[in-house]
């Protein structure tokens, strides 16, 4: 029996007290995330399991208890209080899926701060505008990420401390660094943890925009009863799973279901910091014996590529269920997964903003290849009618995906941006930027996005910032960037460029700018292919027409052109 | 020609993936399954291999476990410039 049992008669009958009574959470109580996923389970007598397992590229390993990661979190909390740290302030996690990742996230939130994860691939240009916007105060980070913050720290004059959690002495420490080790670290045993409230700010995930830079998604320690409810139920997640998500925790389903959720369970969690690879994959599940496994399609894909001799050669007969975030999961993954490892992948849908699963495939609910599910109980889901802004009548005609804005781990606001988040209600409804069409039974299905947001990887990319970016290229006179349809990443970003005079289009060049907007932003960002053109299709007025482009890559009809430029 | 790619190889990763202050890679240091190139990155380096030997590897052929060190790469390239005779 799942922990849903009948998502229809969850649904009847659903209030988010479920979740408030089995946490021993109650209106008006402190609500410390950091509490919930540490101290709570040692005093529920489950100190000495098993919380994670961890292992880097090189095979070292490591293990913590519920204990341990107790006394680690109280050790680094008490080491940022030290510094000066308070509750209110971002601290921002810029580091591998190394363990200190994992628990300075805990760290932070029982001193009452804002943890604001970045993944640890961004450029210089990415981390400046998410610290700036911030107004980040310290930054935790490994020696080998330190050098991209100290090429921007003058521009950031509110960062008190960088923290560097694997100091060796080699580099001597520079301006405003501070090492830490958390092995050397006497262990905190009595903390003083922070009495956040449900609505104290608790986390900061930065997301893509169509327009404008990157904006700062605040949730708040509330968002915990969504996460658990839905961690549970969606996610079928029991307290003695050995559980993988692989989501690195710079992305919202690393922190949602990558440490808060599980954590706060008590389940225990295996995390492996190598790069991809199906062999290394299969060879973890198989050594962990996990059981549920929460990925995503991109990786999902690759691993059909590997192909299905591979799985054979690994016992993982340990796997019970396995669900999918990030992008549409196609049709043909749920197939091959139910063939190789005798279940399907439940796909779930959510965003950095909605901060829990909202919409899913439930266990002991069909699953329907190709769809996103149903909502999850207690959230209403519709398609609006993009020009009345009113529910769609029929079924299966494509609309917008609205949510009424009512769960525990909805955002607050964007950060330093309340007109940006205004702008995301229509009639009451909260927009998500996506297209989906709804079926007689009430299953969802993805049609795309609604913007230019690239979703490539289960990541989003703004074309804007990859625009501007390109434009700080000597050669670059002009450019437009839009997605093109790829068979791993489902979407890859390409750009069209028109070059300066004294300029000229080659290989080396096509290569120079590739790395360029690498090392600036993220690699997710870098186009995977550069077009060299003589000009840009444009409007009459001078606004860059992508929506041709990206029509054109697609194989779409191009559309009305009537605003086109020289027509 | 073989110690000359490897060193070709190994100085455009140091230049390009790495930051100024990080220990320096050996021909065996893991690349992708230690985080230093990843699967996007991935298709910058492969680009890379590609104009400065004059061929073309399939993306099929691109693998992780084919880039995953200098030592490997080199010998990916080996065999298309074989290919090439």
């Amino acid at each position: 029996m799942s922990n849903i049992g009948s998502y229809d008669e969850r649904v009847k009958d659903f209030s988010w007290s479920i979740a408030e009574k089995e946490l021993g959470y109650k209106p008006g109580d402190a609500i410390n995330i950091g509490w919930y996923c540490t101290d709570r389970i040692c005093e529920q007598g489950k100190g000495s399991k098993v919380a994670l397992h961890w292992e880097g590229f090189t095979g070292v390993e490591k293990t913590y208890t519920y204990n341990d990661i107790r006394l680690a979190t109280n050790t680094i909390g008490a080491f940022l209080r030290g510094l000066g740290l308070k509750d209110g302030e971002r601290v921002c996690l810029f580091m591998d899926r190394i363990p200190e990742l994992y628990l300075g996230f805990l760290g932070i939130l029982k001193i009452g701060a804002i943890a604001q994860p970045l993944f640890s691939a961004f450029g210089d240009e990415s981390l400046f505008v998410r610290l700036s916007n911030a107004e980040t105060s310290a930054v935790i980070t490994q020696k080998k990420h330190a050098p991209k913050v100290r090429k921007i720290l003058e521009k950031l004059p509110h960062i008190r401390h960088i923290i560097i959690v694997d100091h060796d002495g080699v580099v001597p420490l520079k301006d405003r660094e501070v090492a830490f080790s958390l092995e050397k670290s006497a262990p905190v045993e009595h903390f003083d943890i922070h009495p956040t409230k449900a609505e104290s700010a608790s986390v900061l995930h930065y997301t893509s925009g169509t327009t404008g830079m990157p904006k700062g998604v605040k949730h708040v320690h509330y968002s915990l009863i969504a996460q658990y409810l839905t961690a549970k139920w969606a996610l079928d997640l029991r307290e003695d799973d050995i559980y993988w998500c692989t989501a690195d925790p710079g992305w919202v389903t690393g922190t949602s279901y990558g440490i808060i959720a599980p954590f706060a369970i008590g389940v225990t969690q295996c995390v492996l910091d190598a790069g991809f690879s199906a062999e290394a994959w299969y060879k973890w599940i198989e050594k962990r014996r996990v059981t549920m496994w929460y990925s995503a399609p991109t990786a999902i894909r690759s691993l059909m590529k590997a192909g299905d001799e591979i799985v054979k050669k690994f016992d993982l007969s340990s796997l019970r269920h396995l669900a999918s975030v990030g992008e549409p999961l196609n049709s043909e993954a749920v197939v091959w997964s139910q063939k190789v490892f005798g279940m399907p992948f439940y796909d779930t849908y959510w965003q950095t903003e909605t901060g829990s699963i909202v919409i899913g495939n439930y266990p002991g609910m069909e699953v329907r290849p190709g769809s996103m599910g149903k909502p999850f109980p207690g959230i209403t889901g519709t398609v609006l009618d993009p020009v009345k802004n009113e529910p769609l009548p029929t079924y299966g005609k494509i609309g917008l995906v609205a949510l009424k804005f009512d769960w525990p781990s909805r955002m607050r606001t964007y950060w330093n941006n309340e007109e940006a988040f205004q702008k995301k209600f229509r009639n009451g409804w909260y927009i998500t930027g996506d297209r989906s069409k709804i079926d007689k039974d009430g299953y969802f299905w993805f049609a795309g996005r609604d913007d230019d947001i690239i979703n490539t990887a289960g990541h989003l990319v703004s074309p804007f910032e990859v625009e501007s970016v390109l434009l700080e290229h000597p050669s670059v006179a002009e450019s437009a960037v839009v997605s093109k349809p790829d068979p791993i990443n489902l979407e890859v970003v390409k750009a069209f460029v028109t070059l300066k005079p004294g300029f000229a289009a080659s290989k080396d060049l096509d290569l120079e700018i590739m790395n360029f907007i690498r090392k600036k932003l993220s690699p997710l960002a870098m186009p995977q292919e550069i077009e060299f053109v003589p000009s840009l299709p444009k409007t009459r007025s001078g606004k860059i027409m992508r929506r041709i482009l990206h029509a054109k890559e697609w194989g779409e009809e191009i559309g009305d052109t009537s605003t086109l430029e020289n027509d | 020609m073989a110690d000359e790619l490897k060193d070709i190889v190994l100085n455009y990763v140091t230049k390009e993936y790495l930051e100024d202050d990080s220990e320096p890679l050996t021909y065996d240091t893991p690349l992708i399954s230690g985080g230093i190139v990843d699967s996007f990155s991935m298709v910058s380096l492969k680009r890379f291999l590609e104009n400065k030997c004059a061929i073309s590897i399939p993306d099929d052929e691109a693998t992780p476990e084919v880039f995953d060190s200098v030592n490997k790469i080199v010998l990916l390239v080996q065999r298309f410039v074989a290919k090439k005779g």
